[in-house]
């Protein structure tokens, strides 16, 4: 910005204001979908595929149409227009059309009075089904002669990296790990289900309001399925509870669903989800398999790393390739190897598609290969942050894509803070000498092999003395049991970290749709209208984009307001993801905002009869710079008007170019935020259960522009994390969804969240507003591995499977106590 | 059927449908739509509201069963405070603990029967245990709950503070005539 020389003083930038939601949010006021009621509004239900992979042979409405207050059953053909979601492969039809896929999948719709006469009719819907064979398991699904789901191979999608020689490194390496790794599911469990009302306006045009992160991915499916132009839809954004991925791409369902209704009947219609509903047919983290595999040298310089990564991508494609993309960048680590080859796929089955999660691909595979870089660590005998230390990706340095770092790298400084600030040494040292008491008492009990038989039985006796075993690991020895913890519960203490980096905005997988639109308008008494094309979603956009309008313009915080999104105000600036909203609708507000200061500081200057270089802006206002009273923003601004000049525009940014070949070679993202967690946990010897005590995580994402609101993504993202390592899996009987409702599927609670201390990093990033990167996901990638290294710490197995029930704990303990005492045995011979 | 209660001090009557739970009633039939669902099986707190001072899920009970009894939700929980907020309300903004806000009006109403449950043993600071034992019922997908845990001990300074200036110019009590009691939580 040409006048950003001279902004000093007070700024904006850095300081933790008060959401400008916080209130209505708080007193009940803020109004969310399902608060509108509009007059005349009718309710919808959706009949749903109970049958996994079917030919549907015939729908049967009447009884449906019988039900009191029923005005419409609707299926596929009353479509007008396109009955495919547009995203990246257009194959999800809004309604099935002839066969569905999934259980679950929309078959028809049921328009009513009262939610409860469309639901009661819904479930009278007949549909008959022809029975198609099914897959189930994307492993299967990749064999030949599997069902077919999708194309010739039920392969969405396939990525591959090649760098370096791998075999010939893996040949020379001093030490090779390899195992595989499996996560299931997980839910976004926004506490607010989908919901969607649209109503069709005098003019003709759809207006659709609702529950969503993407209003321009749901203006392209509105104007698709109804088959009219872009012009005659309208789509704002309702305050919305809770996205994390999970209102990115389906949001366009529902409200296709509702924009339909309202089409065919005329009036208002509303659809909101049953908690069961949403779990049963949105979209979900993908289960992932991962085989890893990596060699070093003997002093634990990483030479290879081996991967190969399988998304159960479910019936339809979604977001499936672009998810698939950001697990294949990210696939070997934040750490420099000369030898990579990864293979991906994205997989289809006949299974609920999944599609965006916070993470977005990432914590599958991050989980997987953050456990075996500690499993490297103690085949090297190497402190575990040490390892991730010598390999760390600097400055200059080359990813695994072979992009090289040239700016705002931060993250050998998040490893020395977090390692100062998680007291890691003591920490580290404390456990060492427990495990050599351990060692020696265990020891003693190798000596009874009746009491061996007990051990191999009874975890209470057994896990403290089992704790210590992987042959010949060092560090991997365990810490084992602690007894200060108290009233008699025997518990191993254990601490874990974990590295990871996270590629800001959407990359080269996405780079067609990477701009955002800013509409900026100072209006006469100095306050300010803001428009953006990216949505508030809870994690704070709201306050920080009007801090970046207000540092921009030089007025205050209090006086910027940022409309409620609105398709028609900006144009389409690509989906509220990726961690891209600060970055990309914050680079649109400076865009936009670049002008009108520089209006501002000529009339300004005019004023206070200096020259237009003299003028300094601040949080306080204009001023000379050569000292003297401030002109307060709102002076300037009616002195603007008075002199009939603009101070509206409208701003534009595009993100710098990425690429990716077919080798897996380019630039995958404009920049990285980098992240370190260290989890300590406790392992209840006598019911594996694992408590979270405190988590240090560390990040960073360039310049800071709200702490407060940093800090508090950061919170909510280590707990989700932490609800992924430990509780959180929708569980599939066969085909559907059997945990659909928060008594099944377990979501932590306050009393399970552990103390968290959160620190930035700020290595500024040249292109982003103020030298901002993004924040939103990358607190969640690295909290599981953290956790699950630490369960190792204090047990000495490691996971290979999430969640890490106490159930599966516990049976990977005494798994590995029989193995120690057959070679035991073995040996004594 | 016929319903009459008072709602946030004000007299209600409304023709509801005989199953109609007492959360709908109030989105619904009474216009306030400040109490959220997100489950509608308990399993949330979104939907947690006041019956005569003790908190209930809203989402469980039937309009029927609150005939004749004091409800009071998140819209009138700031009544008589200063600002018009809770301490709890003033405690939640000043530390940040909102954020989609969807699970705010249940978690303020939890936190606010903890707060006062303090305020009535002079002011003291709650126990760890005893914010945890009074919230776990809620869920919260976004803060991770720290935030949370921070703003009910704030929330307990405030109403400290608000109680002691009260006390000092009495004429402020004639802003609060509600004599709510509340119950140990659920
Ligand atoms: S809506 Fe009542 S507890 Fe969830
Ligand atoms: S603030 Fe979003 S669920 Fe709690």
């Amino acid at each position: 910005m040409a006048t950003d020389e001279v902004t000093e003083g007070a700024s904006w930038i850095g300081r933790s204001v008060k959401r400008a939601d916080g209130r209505d949010k708080l007193t009940g006021r803020a109004k969310y979908v399902d608060d509108y009621a509009p007059a005349g509004c009718l309710h919808g239900a959706t009949v749903r595929s109970a049958k996994p992979h079917a030919r549907i042979k015939r729908i049967d409405g009447r009884a449906a149409c019988r039900v009191d207050g029923v005005e419409a059953v609707l299926t596929a053909s009353n479509i007008p227009g396109t009955n495919r979601m547009p995203l990246i492969i257009n194959d999800y039809p809004f309604l099935a059309d002839g066969v569905v896929r999934f259980v679950g999948e929309a078959v028809a719709l049921v328009v009513a009075e009262t939610p409860e006469a469309a639901r009661r009719a819904a479930a009278l819907v007949r549909v008959d089904y022809e029975d198609l064979p099914g897959v189930f398991d994307a492993r299967d699904a990749l064999k030949p002669g599997a069902p077919r789901v999708f194309g010739e191979d039920n392969v969405f999608k396939k990525f591959r990296v090649r760098r370096g020689d791998v075999e010939k490194a893996f040949a020379e390496a001093d030490v090779v790990v390899e195992a595989e790794f499996e996560t299931p599911y997980q839910a976004q469990a926004y506490i607010e289900t989908q919901g969607m009302l649209a109503e069709v306006e005098a003019d003709g045009t759809v207006f659709v309001a609702g529950s969503m992160q993407c209003p321009f991915y749901v203006h392209d499916a509105v104007a698709a399925a109804l088959g009219v132009g872009q012009n005659r839809v309208r789509i704002v954004q309702r305050p919305t509870g809770g996205g994390f991925g999970g209102k990115e791409d389906v949001p366009s369902i529902v409200a296709v669903h509702a924009a339909l209704a309202a089409h065919v009947t005329g009036r208002p219609v509303k659809f909101v989800y049953t908690r069961e509903e949403d779990f049963l047919a949105m979209s979900k983290r993908h289960p992932a398999f991962a085989r890893v595999k990596y060699g070093a040298r003997r002093d634990g310089t990483i030479t290879a790393c081996e991967v190969n990564y399988i998304l159960d991508a479910g019936a339809y494609a979604t977001l499936s390739p672009a998810v698939l993309f950001r697990g294949t960048v990210h696939a070997v680590g934040p750490y420099r190897i000369p030898n990579v080859a990864v293979d991906t796929f994205a997989v289809a089955t006949n299974k609920v598609p999944p599609g965006a999660f916070r993470g977005f691909g990432q914590p599958q595979i991050t989980f997987a290969q953050e456990s075996l870089i500690d499993e490297l660590a103690a085949r090297l005998g190497i402190d575990p942050f040490e390892l991730r230390e010598k390999n760390a990706l600097r400055l200059g340095d080359e990813t695994a894509t072979g992009q090289v770092l040239r700016e705002s790298c931060g993250f050998g400084e998040a490893l020395a803070v977090a390692r100062r600030e998680s007291g890691w040494a003591e920490k580290q040292k404390r456990g060492a000498q427990r495990r050599d008491a351990e060692t020696q008492r265990e020891e003693a009990s190798v000596i009874a092999p009746s009491r061996l038989g007990v051990l191999a039985l009874n975890p209470v006796a057994g896990a403290g003395a089992g704790a210590g075993a992987d042959a010949g690991a060092g560090a991997d020895a365990g810490a084992g049991a602690d007894a200060e913890a108290g009233a008699g519960r025997r518990v191993a203490r254990g601490i874990g970290v974990s590295a990871n980096y996270y590629g800001v905005g959407l990359g080269a997988a996405g780079k067609y749709i990477d701009r955002a639109g800013a509409h900026v308008q100072v209006q006469k008494d100095g306050t300010v209208l803001v428009a953006v094309g990216n949505t508030e979603i809870g994690q704070g956009a709201r306050s920080s984009l009007c801090q970046i309008a207000a540092e921009a313009l030089g007025a205050p915080f209090e006086a910027v307001h940022l409309l409620d999104i609105d398709t028609t105000r900006v144009p389409d600036s690509g989906p509220t993801v990726a961690s891209r909203t600060t970055l990309m609708s914050g680079n649109a507000i400076l865009d936009a905002a670049r002008p009108i200061r520089e209006t501002l500081v000529k009339v300004a200057a005019d004023v206070l009869r200096v020259a237009p270089g003299a003028v300094m802006v601040d949080a306080h206002g204009y001023r000379a710079a050569s000292g003297g009273e401030a002109l307060t923003f709102q002076r300037v601004a009616s002195e603007a008007y008075g002199r009939r000049l603009p101070v509206a525009t409208q701003g534009w940014t595009v993100a710098a170019p990425t690429s990716f070949d077919e080798n897996g070679r380019g630039d995958a993202y404009v920049v990285y935020a980098f992240s370190v967690n260290v989890a300590e946990v406790e392992v209840d010897l006598e019911t594996f259960e694992t408590r979270v005590v405190e988590v240090t995580s560390v990040h960073d994402i360039g310049r800071v522009v709200n702490p407060g609101d940093a800090e508090g993504q950061v919170e909510g993202g280590v707990v989700q994390g932490m609800g992924y390592a430990l509780c959180e899996e929708v569980v599939l009987d066969g085909a559907a969804v059997k945990n659909g409702n928060f008594t099944g599927y377990i979501l932590p609670t306050m009393a399970d969240s552990p103390a968290i201390r959160v620190r930035f990093v700020e290595a500024p990033y040249s292109a982003g507003p103020f030298g901002a990167k993004g924040l939103a996901e990358t607190p969640i990638v690295g909290p599981a591995p953290a956790i699950a290294n630490a369960i190792r710490d204090a047990v000495g197995v490691m996971a290979r499977r999430l969640p890490i029930t106490p159930e599966r704990l516990a049976e990977m303990v005494w798994e590995k106590k029989r193995e120690k005492k057959i070679g035991r045995k073995t040996e004594d011979r | 059927m016929r319903v009459a209660c008072e709602v946030n001090g004000v007299a209600v009557v409304r023709e509801v449908a005989p199953g109609a739970t007492l959360l709908d009633f109030l989105r619904y039939d009474v216009g306030l739509t400040g109490s959220k669902e997100g489950c509608g099986k308990g399993e949330c707190g979104a939907c947690t509201v006041e019956v005569d001072g003790r908190l209930v899920t809203s989402c469980l009970m039937l309009a029927a069963q609150v005939e004749g009894r004091r409800v009071r939700t998140i819209e009138g929980l700031g009544e008589g405070h200063a600002n018009l907020l809770h301490p709890v309300q003033a405690a939640f903004l000043e530390c940040g603990a909102v954020q989609c806000g969807f699970c705010t009006p249940g978690f303020v109403m939890a936190a606010a029967a903890v707060v006062d449950a303090c305020a009535r043993h002079g002011g003291r600071a709650p126990t760890a245990r005893e914010v945890e034992e009074g919230l776990e019922g809620n869920l919260c997908r976004c803060t991770g709950y720290q935030k949370i845990r921070v703003a009910v001990a704030r929330g307990v300074e405030i109403a400290a503070a608000e109680c002691s200036r009260k006390g000092r110019d009495g004429a402020a009590r004639a802003g609060t005539p509600r004599t709510i009691r509340k119950g140990d939580a659920r």
